[in-house]
């Protein structure tokens, strides 16, 4: 609504000079409130309102745009000849260098360079200058600083190269598992990893098949893109010919590559003979033709494979522990072992949580499964053996880790406490046999150096944030890769203190598994025993059941517990006596005081005296109570190493 | 002549593998080694001791490059330089 006032004035009455007077004030318009317009509104109460005294900022992200390097050399093939010679006439060159070599300057020029040179060089041929003085002192021996590793490298595979590529196809990039590391068996600076997606049936269309091996000096770039048929679960370098690799699929097949020829498989087996499930366990075997290797996979079978000639395989073996062979009762291999230096016999872990070691050489098949170790709850991820114990191995599943030795079956003789999420993937040190690393499934890579500490890792590190798939160490033992489950692989440098063999370090952990493994032992005998007296008991005592029944639960029960408490005390006492034998420096080792003969090998200087005892044993069910004593052959391999590392 | 006497003495030391004498063009003028090696050592050998010579004397204006050794797994290579040629000896030092 408008409010105007008119103010008029005659035309002759401009610019007449103006004469102020008071005048009371007028109401010129009175706009009274209107009560009805109250209704446009709504009545708000409380009303939030806020004030704030600070400067306004603002925020913004600069990233510069990924620029992509490449190395490259350039060749300098011919020199810069003056405009009127041509190169390739060999007269005129010739001509050339005559001219050059009868002008003054390079007579003197070459004079004074020829004496300098001649100098340098016969000092080259006098002493090497760079010799190195004083190079074999020990240095300081305790290792003070706390283990620590840090990451030297992180391959991804998500660049900018490959956005370009797939964008074009489809803007997802799909993540995938890098599944298997195997690192260059010679230069190790290249390391080849298989991608594959292991979630059930979650094939994603454009998912590629590829799989990389990465130089070190190059993590933006593989070097070179591997192209099976189906993705690769698992992949590895033959350790006798660097340019070979074996990848198991996805979907069962083998493939064989050769690395001077492209990334296309040289040869992949027919699918009627393959595996029917992913392939989890590929290894090269030890043969005279190099050429030879054997796949395990969940669908139950073990496959012998020559690589010349992948359209079937050469041997085939059922995991069926009743030993029937039959294919219904077999159990998926999750993990395959072998050790080059026992050639005849293999290991394979599987989803059940067993472990099953081999024979192949055995006459039938049947035969072949020789004995098996259950103790996991689910399925073993990683089964190991120790490269400095080859009876010791370790294997890692549902949430522990454990170390078994051969010749205990019943139960693992060291495990880790059960951790809060899986443990995915392990593997020994090859160049400490106290120090082992895991990986979890909440992406934490713990290394284990069970002379340090026993209950926890002594070095738990945060790789990433997704779970870790696979873990394997170089070779010289102080660089680690990880592959996750997203497909970063990262490399981690441990510091020297978990990566040198430290002294006595060969003895200790020998002591420490006799000891574990006796331990073991005697309980598996007092087991056996408790079984066979039950058994005797329930067959003489059939027709006393019902009578009995109220006595024998308490007699059973004073009985276990009787014995429970002669066990702790034997283990109390074994303790206390293997541990002022310990301080006295000789080798730990357990002596129980009958029947014993020992032979004892003085060796000057060194560390105090090595004493190797044989202990006779007698079978456990025989023996009685008191008087249980197992046996422990050493061999002899064991003491010479012993005395090497002593 | 008495040029090639420098240069034969210096090549029958014990542990020389092979001279060369390169001008400032890059051109071999006198070379014990087949063409294209030597070409290669030219190129490269040239960049490198005129970079090594701006170093030393951005560092110090006075200072000047005398010889270069370049020592590597397998053997040494020795440069003399000079305004306008290069005396390059690659030799074996026998440890």
């Amino acid at each position: 609504m408008e409010i105007i006032y008119v103010y008029t004035r005659k035309r002759s009455e401009f610019g007449r000079p103006c004469s102020f007077s008071d005048r009371p004030a007028v109401v010129n318009v009175d706009i009274p409130p209107d009560p009805s317009m109250a209704s446009n509104f709504v009545l708000r109460n409380p009303v939030d309102s806020y004030v704030q005294h600070t400067s306004d900022m603002s925020e913004h992200e600069v990233n510069t745009e990924r620029v992509e390097v490449e190395s490259r050399g350039v060749n300098h093939v011919e020199g810069g000849w003056p405009k009127d010679i041509n190169p390739q006439e060999v007269e005129q060159t010739i001509r050339f260098r005559k001219k050059v070599e009868k002008d003054e300057n390079y007579v003197n020029t070459i004079m004074h360079l020829g004496t300098l040179m001649e100098h340098c060089v016969k000092q080259n041929n006098a002493i090497n200058i760079y010799e190195e003085y004083f190079g074999e002192e020990e240095m300081a021996e305790v290792e003070d600083e706390p283990p620590s590793a840090k990451t030297i490298n992180v391959i991804s595979k998500l660049t900018s190269f490959f956005d370009v590529l797939l964008s074009k196809r489809d803007p997802n990039v799909t993540k995938r598992t890098a599944t298997h590391l195997s690192w260059h068996p010679d230069t190790c600076k290249k390391l080849a990893v298989a991608y594959s997606s292991l979630e059930f049936q979650q094939n994603v269309k454009d998912m590629s098949f590829d799989s990389y091996i990465w130089d070190l000096e190059n993590p933006n770039k593989p070097e070179l893109v591997l192209k099976p048929s189906s993705p690769l679960v698992s992949l590895e370098y033959n350790p006798k010919d660097s340019h070979v690799l074996v990848g198991g699929c996805y979907n069962g097949q083998m493939a064989y590559w050769d690395t001077r020829k492209g990334g296309l498989p040289m040869e992949v087996s027919t699918v009627e003979v393959s595996h029917r499930d992913p392939v989890y366990g590929a290894i090269w075997l030890q043969s005279k033709t190099g050429t030879e290797c054997f796949s395990a996979s969940t669908d139950g079978q073990v496959l012998w494979w020559d690589v010349r000639k992948l359209s079937e395989p050469t041997e085939s073996l059922v995991l069926d522990i009743t030993r029937k062979g039959l294919l219904e009762n077999a159990l998926g291999a999750v993990t395959l072992e072998f050790e080059p230096t026992m050639p005849t016999k293999f290991m394979v872990g599987t989803e059940q949580g067993i472990v099953i070691a081999c024979n192949r050489k055995a006459k039938t098949p049947p035969e072949k499964i020789t004995s098996t170790y259950s103790g996991h709850i689910g399925p073993v991820y990683a089964l190991v053996r120790n490269p400095f114990y080859p009876k010791v191995f370790l294997t890692v599943g549902d949430w522990t880790a454990r170390i078994w030795s051969e010749e205990t079956k019943e139960s693992s003789i060291m495990w880790t406490k059960c951790h809060l999420s899986y443990l995915t993937d392990g593997c020994w040190s090859t160049v400490r046999p106290s120090v082992f690393f895991t990986t979890r499934s909440d992406g934490t890579l713990d290394v284990w150096d069970f002379l340090f500490k026993q209950n926890d890792p002594s070095l738990s590190l945060k790789v990433c944030n997704e779970p870790l798939s696979s873990l394997r160490l170089q070779d010289n033992g102080c660089i680690v890769g990880c592959g996750s489950k997203q497909g970063t692989v990262t490399l981690l440098e441990i510091s020297s203190g978990l990566c040198t063999l430290q002294r006595n370090e060969k003895t200790l952990a020998t002591a420490m598994f006799e000891r574990e493994t006796k331990r073991e032992k005697i309980l598996e005998a007092r087991h056996r025993e408790m079984r066979l007296k039950e058994h005797a008991r329930s067959e003489g005592q059939e027709t006393e059941v019902e009578e009995s029944l109220v006595e024998d639960p308490q007699e059973v029960l004073d009985r276990v517990r009787q014995e429970f408490f002669e066990v702790i005390e034997a283990e109390m006492q074994r303790r206390a006596r293997a541990e002022t034998q310990g301080l006295r420096g000789k080798v730990l080792g357990t002596a129980w005081t009958c029947n014993r003969s020992r032979d004892s090998l003085p060796r000057g200087g060194g560390q105090g005296s090595v004493s190797v005892f044989q202990v006779k044993s007698r079978a456990g069910e025989e023996a009685s109570a008191q008087e249980e004593e197992s046996q422990l052959p050493k061999d002899k391999e064991e003491e010479e190493e012993e005395k090497d590392a002593a | 002549a008495e040029v090639e006497e420098t240069l034969k003495r210096i090549q029958a030391h014990k542990g020389v593998i092979a001279t060369m004498v390169i001008n400032a063009e890059g051109i071999p003028v006198r070379t014990t080694l087949d063409n294209s090696t030597t070409v290669q050592y030219a190129g490269l050998l040239h960049q490198l001791t005129v970079k090594a010579r701006s170093t030393v004397r951005d560092i110090d204006p006075q200072n000047d490059l005398t010889f270069l050794r370049i020592r590597s797994k397998k053997h040494e290579i020795m440069i003399a330089p000079d305004k306008e040629y290069l005396l390059i000896v690659i030799q074996n030092p026998c440890e």
